[in-house]
Formats: structure tokens, C-alpha cells, sequence
């Protein structure tokens, strides 16, 4: 069963996608910023890393640098949510070691379509 | 999968005020010209939540309005923009605008359309000011315009050649070329000709490159779509295999039509998707306007709270277990054993308990945050200098005492600001600093919270309050009042000095509301003054409306629970002191004060052997700052109680505030003390009716 950590600080997002994930059989972390999302990666692996970009202590950006740096998750899958508005975020993201993105707004059909493209 | 989104809803408007909070905070600490960084950030951040989670959730409208918002913001923080004091106080509205949506949708009322569109019209203006005028460039569709191809079967060859690093952003050729394969049949080459020799091989490297070749229902842009994620860790062609009959169709002037037709297929894509992506979230509202119609109410407790619990619980566990393990083999040789086992059940109900009520308890800082918009708005309204002084504000109270003491405590600053503190012209002139001090403090005083609010104004004018409480005919010619007595007059009901009715603070219905107001809480509200020193409010109000400490009394064969917060003594009644007097009324001297005597067997028609005072007991309660003398057979023990409401069980009682259920499973009531109070001054004419119908 594949994990999936979930980093957001709105509570509500993090509860709409991590019910969707795991109404979809995927195992949920967590995390509610960028240093709460380390500490628990550094606790056990996960598949996936699923980050939004704008968070307090530590946004979604230098997450993935730190995380990248961490033998662990080397080549794990790491997907961004942003907004349309923030395309500079997407190369941003892209050279920090970002697998990709999902933009804002998005439905749980589409969260799910995305992610089943990453881990099956 | 049909997940139904809106179950997320509440947690999202709980977010979003406490973001428009945070903003707010944020907007009102800002120095216009010297933003500092981080505050902007933070201010981002809530909006830029906001926006998302509205996109997500729905409400386009907010998703629409937060946008506009979201992108001034951007700027500032980019340092595109400067922050002007127009720009803060036109933020401030959005906020005002954003929180009133959110509550409009939450409850289901309608939006304020004219508003939302004022302030977002004055939104737009600002971000048109701009001299980058940035907002123009958006032009999103069209990228995708030029990428969309007619439908239609088509060939194509793509070459992909993925740079060394591609694994390290976490992609994998594989998982793009399989994606390729859903979409249409295709046949892949590998190209090994750049893959080293096994020695020199590096694993973590990709040295791989592809040509693939697709045939099928395909357009460009689904095929770069598929590429976006790498489209910079690759060399990518894309490229269509055209039949010779396409080749002259291309080189035609039929390419005008192609476009046309493409845009045509947009239009047709974004119609048939738009529906399918906000139909369930629009379908779902009505039953989340329901769920928020019954207005539950949630409240979000802190981690360590509720681990306190769990622990809690697993202490009572093992005691019970150890309990039970007793009980099954009891000898009487173990009676200590049972004893220390049910003092320590006693210890753990009681801080389970206590924990219980933790999680109800919310720092006052929720209720003291609005503060400083309001003292914001209000001195530049009223043209005063004010600075606001907040302190105690982690002191921790119940939700529900706290929902219901936010308008009293607005009505009291507005008061201050408005009454208290004198122009600066004023202040001046008393030699005083022209900006004036409002303190909001609150602190843990026994089982009670107490709150003040401090000015350093004019203070009360003790003339003008009596002049007006004559003419008003609250009080007589000739009363001699001491001065905390005429003070005193502000609270009572149609009373306001205020020379001219202000939009700022009240018409005359003030005061009494909030002392109301804060007596239906169980709390009190007091003033002192010294004029030309400023004046303090002081409420005082119980922690929880959930639990009582209560001393238990004995009237005939019923028992009843006094507050014990009420309770000033017990004696033992001197019958030397009793006097009578004319309506049947009694009086107990004590000391130097005369307390009417209210006998609980007579209010409540109990049965009792005991009619005279000399057998009882005299407990002496304070209510609404009156004291009255209980007359009651005996006092059994103290304890705290829990409050059932006998209104909503079964109806209002005048001298009841409720019951309770004691160990024994017995009901018992809990008086009413202020009610009981005034029903004894009041009862001068009452008993003496009822006198006359017994003769």
C-alpha cells in the first residue's frame, strides 16, 4: 500500500485530499508545513509527496530542496499544488527536484487521475 | 469517485476567518511606506489560502474576489508595489467584504453584490495603477490555442531525450511513455547509443532517449501535456507524420478555417468540462447549508489537550480494573485497600473532569483580537490619538462565555473611546499626553476571569450622571448618594450622558445591556472612575457555564444548591436580630446592615417541621450586589455540580437557575441567587397580598 505524505497548512485542503486518498486506498500522512513534513520523512518513507507552496517555517520550495538532499528520497515522486496564477512556482518547484505539479482548484477526481499517473 | 466535498466545508470557513483574522492583525500592524516582509507574507498566505480553498470548495465568487486581492499582495511582496495607507485601509475593506461572503455563504444568505463589487472595482483600479500593469498581460488561452490541433485520426513521432538528471526530480520515462500508451497505440524505439560502458554506467543517471511513434485520436497539446512535468529536463520533438493530402491543406488558405475551428473546439471543451467539474460541489451545498443551519458548532482543541484526555482515561481504567479485582475477592481485611482505591477513582474523575472542561477553554485573545481594528477605525473616526494596550490575553475562558461577552465588551471600548478619552486638543490642554491609553487586560482571580478595561480619559463626572439620573427620575431629590452609588446610575436601564446621540457608541440602551448582558453569564460589571484620571470597567464572570461549585442545603426533605461563589457566611440565627416588619416582610440585623430574610419552605412550598427561625440557619448570599439571609434547616456538604438546564427539561423557574443530579441519583435545584435577591426586595407588596388572601 503506497503512502502518500500530504502537506498543507489549511486544514480543510489537507482533510479534502487526504480523505480522497484514502477513500482511494492510499495511506495518508500529514503534515501542516514544510519542517512538520521533514520531520516526518525523515521518520519512514514514503511514496509520494504531495506539498503546497505557500506555508509558514518552511514553504513547499525549500521542502523539496531538503528533501532531495535526504538519501531517502532521492528520486521519490514529490508533486506541487499551486495556482495557475504561480507559473514562476512551477520552474521554481521544477529546479528545487518537483516530479510536477497539480494546479488549483482541483477536484478529487482529478487528484486522484494525477497521482495514479505517478504510482500505480 | 464522487467524494462529496462539501463535508469539508466547515473546516474551511473556520480557516478562512481565522486567516481574515490573521490578516487583519497583520494589515492593522503595518507601517505604510516600511512594510516589513514577513508580515505581507503572512498576510499572502491567508489570502492566497483562501483563494484556493474557495476555488476548491466552490465559491467562485470568493475565489474570484481573493484573487484580485491575492495579486496586489503579490506584488507588495515582490516589492513591485509599496504599501500606502490606501492600499492597508482598502485591504482592511476586502477583509470586512471577504468575511462578510463567507458568512453570507456559510448561513446561505444572500451576497451583498453591490459591495463586493464596489470594493472589488476599487481593487482593480489599484492594481491598474500600477505602473507595470502586470494585470493586463494575463492572456492564459493563448498558449493552448496554438497547441490544439483539429481531432481527428493522426500520426505522430515524438523524440524524447531526457537530460542525465531526469530521475533525480523523481520522473521516470517509463511512467510518461505508459501515459502515452492510454491515450493512443504507439510503438517506442530505445536509442542505447549514449549508454556508457558497464564501469563507467552511473545508475542514479538517465542515459536513454526515445522515439515513439503515435497513431490515434491525438491532438499536439495532449502530447505536451504529457511532457509538461519534464519539458525542461529533455530535448523534445514533437512532430506530425503528414500524408501529402494534409501537406497541401496546411499551405492553403483553408488554415484561417483551421483556427477558427479550433477555437470552436475550445469553447465546446471548456463548456462540456466546466459543468462536470463544479456540478457536484454546487449540487452539494444545500445539504451543507442545512448541516450549518443547525449551527453545531465545532471547536478546535490543541493535541496536547486531548492527549491529556486519553491519559486521563487510561488512569480510570486501571483504577476500575483494580476496583473490580477487588470486589470479587473482598474480605473485610481489604476495606483500606478499597478506600485508597476510591480516593484515587475520586482524583482521576476530578481531573478528568477538569480536562474536560480544558477543551472548552479558549485563550481570550479569540474575543481581544478584534480590538484593534475597531480602536483603528473608531479614533480615526472620532479624530482621538488612541493606543490600545492589550495584555492577559492568554488567559483562557469558555467558548460559549466567550461568544456571549464579545458585544458587552465592544460596547464597553466604543464607550471608553468615545466618553473616556478627550480629543487631543483636550488632552493637551489637561496637560495629559495627547494620545490616550485604552488597557485591555484579563487575568484568573478564584473561579472567575476577570476583565478590564482601562482608559485614561475625563473619567466619569459624577454631577452630570446625578443631574441626568434626577431628570430621568432614577433617582430622588435628596438621595445622598456616594459617589460608587452615582457611578453605578450608567448601568441602569434608558441611562446615557452622552450630550448628543454618536453613531459610536450607544443610544442610551448601553449600559444596562451590557450589565444584562454579563448578569445572564453569571458575572458582574462594576466601574470606578477619577475624573481626570480615567475609569476602569471591571467584568467579572464565571469560567464555565457547565459546572458550579455548589454548597448543598437542607429544606424540609429537599436539598438545594447555592453557588458558593454567592455565599458570604452562615450563622446561627440570634433570634434578637429578627425584626418584623410591616407586609409580613422580615429583617436580619446583621452588624450594621438589615438583610431581608427569605424562607425557601414558603417560596417553594416544601413541607418542613421546622417554621422557626430560631432552629435554622441564616446563609447570607450577595446577588446584583444586594445581600439577602437564606433561611435553611441545615448545610450538607460542598460540591461541584453539574448544570442541567431546567428550561429546556422542563421550564423557567423565577429563583431557580437550574439542576443538577447528586450522587444518589436525586435531583437537586440550584438557586438563583440575583433572582431570589430581587424577588425578596420586591416582596414587600407581594407577601403583604398574600397576607390579605390567607386572612
Amino acid at each position: 500500500m503506497p503512502t502518500i505524505l500530504a502537506v498543507d497548512d489549511s486544514a480543510s485542503m489537507r482533510q479534502m485530499v487526504s480523505f480522497t486518498l484514502k477513500a482511494a486506498g492510499f495511506g495518508v500522512i500529514e503534515a501542516v508545513d514544510g519542517v512538520d513534513a521533514l520531520s516526518k520523512a525523515k521518520t519512514g518513507k514514503v511514496d509520494l509527496v504531495l506539498t503546497d507552496v505557500n506555508m509558514p517555517k518552511m514553504d513547499g520550495i525549500s521542502l523539496i530542496k531538503e528533501l532531495r538532499t535526504l538519501p531517502n528520497y532521492k528520486f521519490t515522486p514529490i508533486l506541487l499544488l499551486t495556482t495557475e496564477s504561480g507559473a514562476d512556482k512551477k520552474s521554481e518547484g521544477k529546479s528545487a527536484g518537483a516530479t510536477g505539479w497539480i494546479v488549483k482548484p482541483f477536484n478529487p477526481d482529478q487528484l486522484l487521475a494525477t497521482i495514479k499517473k505517478v504510482i500505480r | 469517485m464522487g467524494i462529496d466535498i462539501s463535508q469539508f466545508l466547515d473546516t474551511f470557513y473556520e480557516e478562512s476567518f481565522e486567516g481574515l483574522d490573521t490578516m487583519e492583525t497583520e494589515l492593522l500592524a503595518l507601517n505604510p511606506g516600511a512594510a516589513d516582509s514577513e508580515s505581507i507574507n503572512t498576510i499572502f498566505r491567508a489570502a492566497h489560502s483562501i483563494k484556493g480553498g474557495s476555488g476548491t470548495f466552490g465559491l467562485n465568487a470568493v475565489a474570484d474576489f481573493t484573487h484580485v486581492l491575492e495579486t496586489l499582495l503579490d506584488e507588495m511582496r515582490d516589492g513591485k508595489r509599496d504599501v500606502t495607507q490606501q492600499a492597508v485601509d482598502l485591504m482592511l475593506s476586502s477583509v470586512d467584504v471577504l468575511r462578510e461572503m463567507l458568512s453570507a455563504l456559510r448561513e446561505s444568505a444572500d451576497l451583498d453584490s453591490e459591495r463586493i463589487t464596489t470594493v472589488h472595482d476599487q481593487l482593480e483600479a489599484m492594481l491598474k495603477g500600477g505602473d507595470d500593469g502586470k494585470a493586463a498581460e494575463t492572456a492564459p488561452t493563448d498558449e493552448a490555442v496554438d497547441g490544439v490541433e483539429q481531432g481527428g485520426n493522426s500520426k505522430w513521432t515524438v523524440v524524447f531525450k531526457p537530460f542525465n538528471g531526469l530521475y533525480r526530480t523523481g520522473n521516470d520515462p517509463v511512467r510518461i511513455i505508459r501515459e502515452l500508451d492510454d491515450l493512443c497505440s504507439i510503438v517506442s524505439e530505445i536509442d542505447l547509443s549514449t549508454l556508457p560502458e558497464f564501469d563507467l554506467l552511473d545508475p542514479e543517471e538517465c542515459h536513454l532517449s526515445w522515439t515513439i511513434h503515435l497513431d490515434g485520436d491525438i491532438t499536439e497539446a495532449q502530447i505536451k501535456d504529457v511532457f509538461a512535468w519534464v519539458e525542461d529536463d529533455c530535448e523534445l520533438t514533437v512532430e506530425k507524420v503528414s500524408s501529402p493530402h494534409a501537406d497541401v491543406e496546411n499551405d492553403s488558405d483553408a488554415s484561417a478555417a483551421v483556427v477558427a475551428a479550433s477555437e470552436e473546439t475550445i469553447d465546446a471543451a471548456k463548456e462540456t468540462e466546466t459543468p462536470a467539474a463544479t456540478a457536484p460541489a454546487v449540487k452539494k451545498t444545500p445539504a451543507a447549508k442545512k448541516a450549518a443551519a443547525g449551527e453545531s458548532g465545532s471547536i478546535r482543541v490543541g493535541i496536547d489537550k486531548v492527549d491529556a484526555l486519553i491519559n486521563m482515561v487510561g488512569e480510570l481504567v486501571i483504577t476500575q480494573s483494580m476496583l473490580n479485582q477487588l470486589g470479587e475477592e473482598f474480605t473485610m481485611d481489604r476495606v483500606q485497600r478499597l478506600q485508597e482505591g476510591l480516593v484515587e477513582l475520586e482524583q482521576h474523575t476530578r481531573e478528568l473532569q477538569e480536562n474536560v472542561m480544558r477543551i472548552r477553554m479558549l485563550p481570550i485573545s479569540f474575543s481581544f483580537n478584534r480590538f484593534p481594528r475597531l480602536v483603528h477605525d473608531l479614533s480615526s473616526k472620532l479624530n482621538k490619538k488612541i493606543e490600545l494596550k492589550v495584555s492577559g490575553e492568554q488567559t483562557e475562558l469558555d467558548k460559549t462565555v466567550m461568544e456571549k461577552i464579545g458585544d458587552p465588551l465592544v460596547h464597553l471600548v466604543r464607550n471608553s473611546l468615545d466618553h473616556g478619552i478627550e480629543s487631543p486638543e483636550e488632552r493637551v490642554k489637561q496637560g495629559k499626553p495627547e494620545t490616550g491609553v485604552l488597557s485591555l487586560n484579563a487575568y484568573h482571580q478564584g473561579g472567575n476571569i476577570v476583565i478590564e478595561i482601562t482608559d485614561d480619559g475625563a473619567g466619569l463626572n459624577a454631577e452630570k450622571i446625578l443631574k441626568k439620573a434626577l431628570e430621568k427620575g432614577i433617582v430622588k431629590e435628596g438621595d445622598n448618594l456616594p459617589p460608587e452609588k452615582i457611578y453605578d446610575l450608567i448601568f441602569q436601564p434608558g441611562f446615557s450622558t452622552a450630550e448628543q446621540v454618536s453613531d459610536v457608541s450607544g443610544r442610551g440602551v448601553g449600559m444596562d445591556v451590557v450589565r444584562r448582558n454579563v448578569k445572564d453569564l453569571g458575572g458582574a460589571v462594576e466601574v470606578i472612575s477619577e475624573p481626570g484620571v480615567g475609569s476602569t470597567f471591571t467584568i467579572r464572570l464565571p469560567l464555565t457555564l457547565a459546572i458550579l461549585d455548589g454548597q448543598l442545603v437542607r429544606v424540609g426533605d429537599e436539598t438545594y444548591v447555592v453557588p458558593l461563589i454567592s455565599i458570604i457566611e452562615s450563622l446561627q440565627i440570634n433570634m434578637d436580630n429578627v425584626n418584623s416588619i410591616a407586609g409580613g416582610a422580615e429583617l436580619y440585623k446583621l452588624r450594621n446592615d438589615y438583610l431581608p430574610i427569605i424562607r425557601l419552605h414558603e417560596l417553594f412550598c416544601v413541607e418542613t417541621e421546622n417554621h422557626e427561625l430560631s432552629g435554622g440557619l441564616l446563609m447570607v448570599v450577595e446577588g446584583d450586589g444586594h445581600q439577602a439571609g437564606i433561611f435553611v434547616d441545615d448545610l450538607l456538604g460542598q460540591q461541584q455540580v453539574v448544570i442541567k438546564s431546567l428550561e429546556s427539561n422542563f421550564k423557567k423557574v423565577e429563583g431557580l437557575s437550574g439542576a443538577t443530579i447528586l450522587g444518589d441519583g436525586t435531583v437537586a435545584l440550584i438557586l438563583d441567587i440575583p433572582g431570589l435577591v430581587s424577588l425578596s426586595r420586591h416582596r414587600g407588596d407581594a407577601s403583604a397580598s398574600t397576607q390579605a388572601a390567607v386572612a
